[in-house]
Parts: C-alpha cells; sequence; structure tokens
C-alpha cells in the first residue's frame, strides 16, 4: 500500500485531510450526568475548546400559562408552586402580589411579615441547593450533603407552617392560607443555628479550596454591560457589582422596615456569583430574625383552660376520643388546617369578602357567611378584578420574579405571564461558555442555578 | 421619576395612541409603526434611560369582551431603568393576518429568546429577529398554543398514543 | 420435585437476593421530584441503607430507570431511548403523579403517564412524594426483584 494511501485510510473520511483540522460536534443533555437539570447545548469544540454554543430548552414545557387561564385565580396557585420549585413560596407571594395589585387591596400587617419570613427561608432554601449541587458536579460531594442537610432543617420549618415540604400552596390572595404555628420563633432559631454551622462548614470547605478556586475563578464570566443588556437580575447582576434588589429598588411587604444589605462582588464570575450567593443567605436570616421580632399578634392556640397547646397534642387528644369541653372552645384544630378559627385568619387575610374566604365558623353559623363562602368557590363566582391589567415584581432567589395579569373582569384570568429570572441568563449562557473549556461548562452552568420548571414552564 | 413624568417625557418625543397608569403602572400604546422609534427613544434619553427589557410578551384578545372585533394580538414590552428605577410599559397591537413586529434584539439582546417565546405561543412574527425558531415546543408542533382558539387538551406527541 | 428444580429455585432466591441489595439506579430528573430524590438521596433518609445508594449516570450501567418529573412531550423520545439502551434485567420507578399519570397536567404540552412509553414496575404517587414514600416504595420494587423468576 503507498504511504499516502494508508495515511488516508486511517485518518478517515471527513477527518479533515489536506485542509486542517475540523472541529467536532458534541450534544450536551438533554440527560447528561453532569448537569441537573434538561436542557441541551450542542456545542462546537476545537480540541477541549468551547467555539460556538448553542443552547435548547422546553424540555419542562408545561403550559403553566394556558393552565392558569383554566380555573379561577386561586387555582393558579398550585401551579405557581411549581415553577421555581426550590423556593415555591416566592413564587406564590409574587403571584398573589400580582391579583392584589389587580384588585386594588393590601394585606394585612401580620401577613406581610409571614410573607417575607416565608420567603426569606425559601430563598435560603433555592441558594443552599444551588451551591450544593453545583459544587457536587465539581466532586466536592461532602459539600451537597451538607447543604441538603441544612436545608431539610429549614423544610421541616416550612412544613410546621404549610403542612408541606415542597409544593406548599401557601399563599393566597388577600393572604395567606393559615397563621404561623406555635413554637414557630423558637423553632427557627434552632434551624438557624444549625444552618450556620453548615455554612461555616462550606466556607472552610470551598472558599480557600485550591480545587474549587481553580474552577471557578474567571470562569463563565460576564462584563458588567452585557448583563445589563441581556436584562439579568439576581446574583448574577449583583455579581458583576450592580447592587440592585427589587425589595431594595421597590419595596414590598416590609422590606423597607427591616435592615440588610446587598451583598455583591465585582468579577462577575462563577466565584463571585457564589460569594454573592453565600453572603444573601447570612442576609435572608438576618431579615427573618428581624421580622420575627417584630411581627404583630400573639399566640394563636389555646385549650380549654385557655393555656397555649401544641396543634399536635390537640389533635393527639381528639383521636384518643378526649373531646368533653374541647368543642366548646372556638378552636378545634391545628392552625395549619385552612379557615378553623375566625381570630387567626382575621390577622393574616385582608378583610374583603370579595376575596377571602370566611372562616369555617362564619360559613356554617351563618347564612351570610354562607353565601359568602358559596359566591367564591361556585364556578362562575369567584375573585373577580375590575378590567384592567397589572405587572408585580417580587425578588426571587434568581433575580426579579415578575407575574403580569390581565383580567376581562371575570373569575378566571385572561392571561398570566410570568417573567422568568433563569430566562434571561440562560439566553446568556452560550456568551459564558463560548470561549472556554468544555470542562467548564459544568460550574458555569451550576452557577447560573437554573431551574426547569421557571425556565420552561 | 415617576410614572405620570415618565409618560410625558414619551408623548412629548412621539406619537402614541394612548396612555394610561392603571394601578400604577405607566403604559403607553404605540402604532407597531411607530414602535421601533419609541423604543430606541426609551433607552437612549438620558431621562428616561430604560437600559433592561425585563419581559417581552404577547396577549391575545380574541375572546376580551369589547375588543373580539379589535386587532387580535398585544404585544408588551415592560422596561426598566437600573439607573433611574423607573419603569414603563410599552404594548403595541397587531391583526392576526398581519402579526408581524419589527424586533428588538438590536436594542437588547435580551429580546432574542422573549421573542422566540412569543412566535412559539403565538404565532407573532419579529421581523429582522436573527433566528426566530420555537423555543419552548418542538418543531413538529403545529399551531401556537397560548392562543385562545387552540384548545388545551390538544396533544402531538412525538412518540406514543395520540390520547 | 427434582432436584434439578431444587437447585434452579434455590439459585433464583439467592440471584434475587443479590440484585435486590445491589440496585444501581438511573435518576432520570427532570423537574419538582428531583429535589425529593435529592432529599432521599442523602444523609436524612439516605437511600443508601437499602443498597441503592449509588446513582449511576450511565443507562448502561444501570438496573433501575428512575423516571423523576413531568415528561413532556418533547422529552418523551430521550426517554424512551434512555430506555431502550439499558441492558437487561431492568427495572422502572414512576416517580411522582406526573409520571405515573400525568398529574395535574392534563394539556397539551405533557405525557399522560409514562406508561404509555415504557413499561412501569412500581409507581410512587405524590406530588411530589415524601422521602417515606419512596422509600416505601423502593421496598415493593426490592420485593418484587427477590420473588419474580430470575433471567440470568
Amino acid at each position: 500500500m503507498a504511504e499516502t494511501t494508508r495515511r488516508e485510510f486511517m485518518l478517515g473520511e471527513g477527518s479533515g485531510t489536506g485542509s486542517g483540522s475540523q472541529n467536532l460536534h458534541v450534544g450536551m443533555g438533554p440527560a447528561h450526568p453532569a448537569m441537573h437539570g434538561i436542557i441541551r447545548i450542542t456545542t462546537e469544540l476545537d480540541g477541549e475548546t468551547i467555539v460556538k454554543a448553542d443552547v435548547e430548552i422546553g424540555y419542562l414545557h408545561r403550559a403553566f400559562e394556558k393552565d392558569c387561564e383554566e380555573g379561577g385565580y386561586n387555582n393558579a396557585i398550585p401551579y405557581t408552586d411549581r415553577l421555581n420549585y426550590v423556593s415555591p413560596l416566592i413564587n406564590n407571594f409574587g403571584y398573589c402580589a400580582a391579583i392584589e395589585k389587580l384588585l386594588g387591596i393590601d394585606v394585612t400587617e401580620r401577613c406581610k411579615y409571614i410573607r417575607v419570613i416565608m420567603s426569606e427561608i425559601s430563598r435560603i432554601c433555592d441558594h443552599l441547593t444551588c451551591i450544593g449541587a453545583s459544587a457536587m458536579e465539581l466532586g466536592a460531594f461532602t459539600v451537597f450533603l451538607y447543604m441538603i442537610k441544612a436545608r431539610e432543617f429549614l423544610w421541616e420549618l416550612v412544613e410546621d407552617v404549610t403542612g408541606a415540604r415542597l409544593t406548599i400552596s401557601y399563599g393566597r390572595v388577600g393572604g395567606v392560607k393559615a397563621d404561623l404555628p406555635d413554637g414557630f420563633s423558637a423553632k427557627t432559631t434552632k434551624a438557624f443555628k444549625e444552618t450556620r454551622e453548615v455554612l461555616d462548614e462550606v466556607h472552610r470547605l470551598l472558599t480557600g479550596n485550591r480545587i474549587f478556586l481553580d474552577r471557578m475563578v474567571g470562569l463563565g464570566a460576564l462584563s458588567r454591560e452585557e448583563t445589563i443588556a441581556y436584562a439579568i437580575t439576581g446574583p448574577l447582576l449583583r455579581a458583576v457589582g450592580v447592587p440592585y434588589d427589587v425589595r431594595r429598588a421597590q419595596p414590598y411587604d416590609v422590606y423597607d422596615r427591616l435592615e440588610f444589605e446587598i451583598p455583591t462582588q465585582k468579577d462577575g464570575d462563577n466565584f463571585a456569583r457564589y460569594l454573592v450567593r453565600m453572603a444573601e443567605m447570612e442576609q435572608s436570616m438576618r431579615i427573618v430574625e428581624q421580622a420575627l421580632a417584630r411581627i404583630p399578634g400573639g399566640a394563636i392556640n389555646v385549650d380549654a383552660a385557655g393555656r397555649p397547646i401544641d396543634p399536635a397534642a390537640y389533635v393527639d387528644l381528639g383521636k384518643q376520643g378526649k373531646t368533653e369541653g374541647l368543642l366548646l372552645v372556638p378552636i378545634t384544630l391545628s392552625p395549619n388546617l385552612q379557615g378553623q378559627q375566625r381570630a387567626a385568619l382575621e390577622r393574616v387575610n385582608v378583610h374583603d369578602k370579595r376575596v377571602v374566604l370566611p372562616s369555617k365558623e362564619t360559613t356554617y353559623g351563618s347564612i351570610e357567611g354562607l353565601m359568602n363562602h358559596f359566591m367564591l368557590i361556585m364556578e362562575g363566582s369567584g375573585i373577580r378584578p375590575p378590567l384592567g391589567e397589572a405587572y408585580a415584581a417580587v425578588e426571587g432567589a434568581n433575580g426579579e420574579l415578575g407575574f403580569y395579569v390581565v383580567s376581562d373582569g371575570t373569575d378566571r384570568p385572561y392571561r398570566v405571564r410570568c417573567r422568568p429570572p433563569c430566562l434571561p441568563p440562560m439566553a446568556a449562557l452560550s456568551r459564558m461558555i463560548e470561549g472556554g473549556m468544555v470542562a467548564d461548562l459544568i460550574p458555569t452552568f451550576g452557577s447560573v442555578n437554573m431551574i426547569g420548571g421557571e425556565l420552561d414552564r | 421619576m415617576d410614572g405620570a413624568a415618565v409618560l410625558d417625557a414619551i408623548r412629548q418625543r412621539a406619537d402614541v395612541v394612548e396612555t394610561h397608569a392603571h394601578r400604577g403602572d405607566a403604559t403607553v400604546v404605540v402604532t407597531r409603526d411607530a414602535l421601533p422609534r419609541v423604543l430606541a427613544l426609551c433607552r437612549d434619553a438620558p431621562a428616561l434611560a430604560f437600559d433592561m427589557l425585563m419581559d417581552l410578551t404577547a396577549v391575545d384578545y380574541l375572546k376580551y369582551p369589547g375588543r373580539e372585533d379589535g386587532p387580535r394580538f398585544e404585544v408588551v414590552y415592560h422596561l426598566y431603568s437600573l439607573v433611574h428605577n423607573h419603569r414603563v410599559r410599552i404594548k403595541t397591537r397587531v391583526d392576526e393576518d398581519d402579526a408581524v413586529v419589527p424586533s428588538a434584539v438590536g436594542l437588547w439582546p435580551s429580546a432574542n429568546w422573549f421573542e422566540r417565546e412569543v412566535w412559539d405561543m403565538f404565532g407573532v412574527r419579529f421581523s429582522g429577529h436573527p433566528n426566530l425558531m420555537r423555543l419552548l415546543l418542538y418543531e413538529e408542533f403545529v399551531g401556537h398554543p397560548l392562543r385562545k382558539d387552540y384548545p388545551i387538551d390538544r396533544r402531538q406527541p412525538l412518540i406514543g398514543p395520540a390520547q | 420435585m427434582g432436584i434439578g428444580s431444587f437447585f434452579t429455585s434455590k439459585l433464583d432466591e439467592a440471584i434475587g437476593w443479590a440484585r435486590k441489595y445491589s440496585i444501581f439506579q438511573y435518576p432520570f430528573v427532570t423537574a419538582c421530584c428531583g429535589m425529593e430524590y435529592m432529599a432521599t438521596a442523602c444523609s436524612h433518609y439516605d437511600i443508601d441503607r437499602f443498597g441503592a445508594g449509588l446513582p449511576r449516570f450511565s443507562p448502561r450501567q444501570a438496573d433501575v430507570l428512575f423516571v423523576v418529573g413531568t415528561i413532556s412531550h418533547k422529552m418523551a423520545p430521550v426517554l424512551k431511548r434512555v430506555y431502550d439502551q439499558m441492558t437487561e434485567p431492568k427495572w422502572v420507578v414512576a416517580f411522582g403523579v406526573c409520571t405515573c399519570t400525568g398529574g395535574f397536567y392534563n394539556n397539551y404540552a405533557t405525557v399522560q403517564g409514562i406508561d404509555t412509553i415504557i413499561p412501569v414496575d412500581v409507581y410512587i404517587p405524590g406530588c411530589p412524594p415524601r422521602p417515606e414514600s419512596v422509600i416505601d416504595g423502593l421496598m415493593k420494587l426490592q420485593d418484587k426483584i427477590a420473588t419474580q423468576t430470575q433471567r440470568y
């Protein structure tokens, strides 16, 4: 065999013999081991360098916006849980805020504090998951275990308040489902102590770690101008030094009365994003502690003699048939169950019959209450905002979470649009990874904190 | 600047169809022809300086009371200014048989994916868009699901049974 | 009962016992249920106690496909392909109500239960299921693995 022929044979067809090297096309996803999310990145590689990347999304499109148009205003709340499923409480409150703006109502003081407290706990859960998962993808599995351990403590708090761990459906138009349970403040203190210990450990494990620094510093960076042009908000915007935060710029609930800082960094790389998130968790805990100290209102659950009682113990007594005397007390069940106690509901909900369900006592005890209940539940009735449109934004864990709602005067939203905070960074992801090594795609993707439910809706 | 001042500043320098500030949201409705000029003005005028296109979406007014016969689609831009901390909503209306709007990708790169999503969900085209493909659904999908005349349960599976 | 079938049944049991405690799972995580999957896999609930601690992110090395989260019509061909790439013996767990029936996403975008595409061995309902029900589902799968006729 002639020398030239053999070489061509070995190189194979289409390997670009004679005209230099050729780029290799590699597809990553939608089911890729090192990416905690379902997107597809088609990369063009020159050696190990990404020359061009094309991001395709939509693998978790679940028709959120269409589903919202099918039911009443409160029926959309379970769907909002599943937008950003790592911090569902913020989605609930963001959606409710948009409807309340449309109705022109304001929620009660205690409800505002509850919303702030629960939002911030969610934000911590979100950042814990983000940092934990992206550290795991770099091989730091211990960090992941620690972070999930801390998240578990916080989820126990969430479960105490809402009755569910993850998909909580706690927000209501005009208030929240129920009041905070007894002893919530003490439990929060304990959970935060555990979380702070975990964060401290993670700081020691990661922040000065040579391997971690090599994978994070200077990678995935986006300039200040580009970040703004792509409408990226949240930790990614603060990592380039812009202190934009909806909680500070356009305060909602009671954020203007609480003290907190907005952590920023300058470099805009993966490491800066990590530092911003770590600092934000501490600020969130600070906010919750202040809010708990200032929240108005007192104990809500008492036994027959008027002593505060744990809801679980109360249910246990009932299960054993020990109901003598208890039936005469206005409260009969845990405050986690909706509508059990008029006083507690009045503390957290607006006093507006067009919006908020009456308490069960009123519903079963008076004809007006029963009719009010029917008017809100029956198809064709329910909450009916006036004709118009409203856009309300809250600070989600990934940035500005906006809801744009159009009402046609009926009991169903005419259009609900969610402005997903992680869509703009995903649109800019190809800009972040082009020119880098293929292995650096993983930490960059992790630092964006893409959440499928919110991205694809 | 507050909402009223933003509206004044836009009204002075551009043709607008109407303005309102329902629930405090400053809103400007412009014609499709005036849209590129208004958007450029919003971004570049120092007093306005809307440097972020926060959101871009559309609404199908096919079944909206009182607007059944008017232009079917409304394309909605939500702008935000980091410099002045103010917001504005710009809207433009297009008919179904001529559902084309000039693209804003040249002004804000964030419009790229938002416009693709609007095309995907509503079938509104954006002239001058570099890559107007479906964003969330697959290329085989027929129709635009967020239109009011698309039934919610019309499935178009790639594999598996149709229902 | 001949001596041959005695050996076969005992061998079946032995293999079933071994397979039951060496589950290599492939978590096909798409959505919200992934958060509960993480919680189940980590220290608090620790599915390593059931011999299912080590996820294999390659279908060729996995025995059990955990389909965790909503499957959209766009994702369905990918799921089918992953399933087809797994080698026998293989089992499928439908994790969460979206994978069981489509859940409350009864719309144009979502698959109404993954059993319209691939066979399913264990259904774990819940939106998302709590870790306790995941562990219950895993134990049901173990029973199924241990008692079925083994092919080898």
